[in-house]
């Protein structure tokens, strides 16, 4: 069994409020060391036998039809799962 | 009307459409069939519980693979709330709606100018008249990025604007766009919670529904 694991982010010039609440509670929590934080999305694909090229190419795919909206958006990283 | 697992409003439409003097026609989001209807809403509600991101995967239903193509013909749609989200997620209009931007769920009346009057769904209003509808949504800040918003407003495919205050953080207080041909319209507070006095603030909302059958009447 592999896994791939897709990696969502929001794109950089949309706001965050999501991220930006996360910042806030974690400063109250006393984590003043982070400046800001974003929150973006994990997923991953399961795949009976090995993660093979191919497999990242449609997963890839899979990413950027259903998984993100690339209106608002980035798929940062898909990659076979260790 | 569209109903997809998890609307909350198309019941609602349904009765706009009644009050106007239309014929409501239910559409199951699974049927890949618009069964000759003239128009088409998409109801506001939590399809598939808005997981992923709202509309997302009703854009994908099979009533959409018949819908996409028609709109892209001509036939008029109507998009509300939820229903806007799954035409941007379906390409068919510009932009995006992500979280407000306080975070808070908004349920109130709000004010919006309507300037585009040249659609189907617009021709019963005043150019820049300005009606009370009800907001009800977590996700409706449009955005869209700069290229896009300047052909948006250059183009006129603005539709309509909140005054008085923009309660969600919308680009450019954006309440609702069209398509360059202007058959299709999203809109994110309900008009069909404002179409009589007892069950909302006015009838405010009513024009988009008489608009539409008008538009099909003596088109």
């Amino acid at each position: 069994m592999g896994r791939v694991v897709v990696d969502v982010m929001p794109k950089p010039e949309i706001l965050d409020p999501q991220g930006s609440a996360v910042a806030g509670a974690l400063a109250r929590l006393g984590f003043t060391e982070f400046a800001s934080a974003r929150q973006g999305k994990r997923f991953e694909l399961v795949v009976e036998g090995a993660v093979t090229d191919d497999l990242l190419a449609r997963a890839r795919e899979a990413a950027e039809t259903l998984l993100s909206n690339p209106v608002i958006e980035d798929v940062v990283q898909v990659r076979a799962a260790d | 009307m569209v109903t997809f697992p998890g609307s909350l409003d198309d019941a609602d439409a349904a009765r706009a459409v009644r009050i106007a003097g239309g014929e409501a026609v239910r559409l199951w989001h699974a049927d890949a069939d618009l069964h000759e209807v003239d128009a088409v809403i998409l109801p506001g509600g939590f399809s598939y519980g808005d997981y992923l991101r709202c509309g997302a995967i009703a854009r994908f239903s099979p009533v959409l693979t018949e819908l996409i193509p028609a709109a892209r013909d001509g036939l008029p749609v109507l998009g509300i709330c939820n229903g806007f989200q799954i035409l941007c997620e379906a390409h068919l209009l510009p932009g995006a709606l992500t979280r407000n931007a306080g975070l808070r769920f908004i349920d109130r009346a709000v004010r919006v100018r309507i300037e585009d009057t040249k659609t189907p769904w617009t021709g019963d209003y005043a150019p820049d008249q300005e009606i009370t509808l009800v907001l009800k949504s977590g996700e409706g800040a449009y955005v869209a990025d700069p290229p896009a918003l300047s052909r948006l407003t250059s183009a006129g495919q603005v539709v309509a604007r909140y005054v008085g205050g923009n309660p969600n953080g919308s680009v450019g207080d954006i309440a609702g766009v069209r398509n360059e041909a202007g058959n299709v319209v999203g809109l994110m507070p309900h008009p069909e919670h404002a179409i009589d006095a007892l069950t909302g603030p006015g009838t405010g909302g009513l024009g988009f529904f008489s608009s539409v059958l008008r538009a099909m009447v003596d088109g």
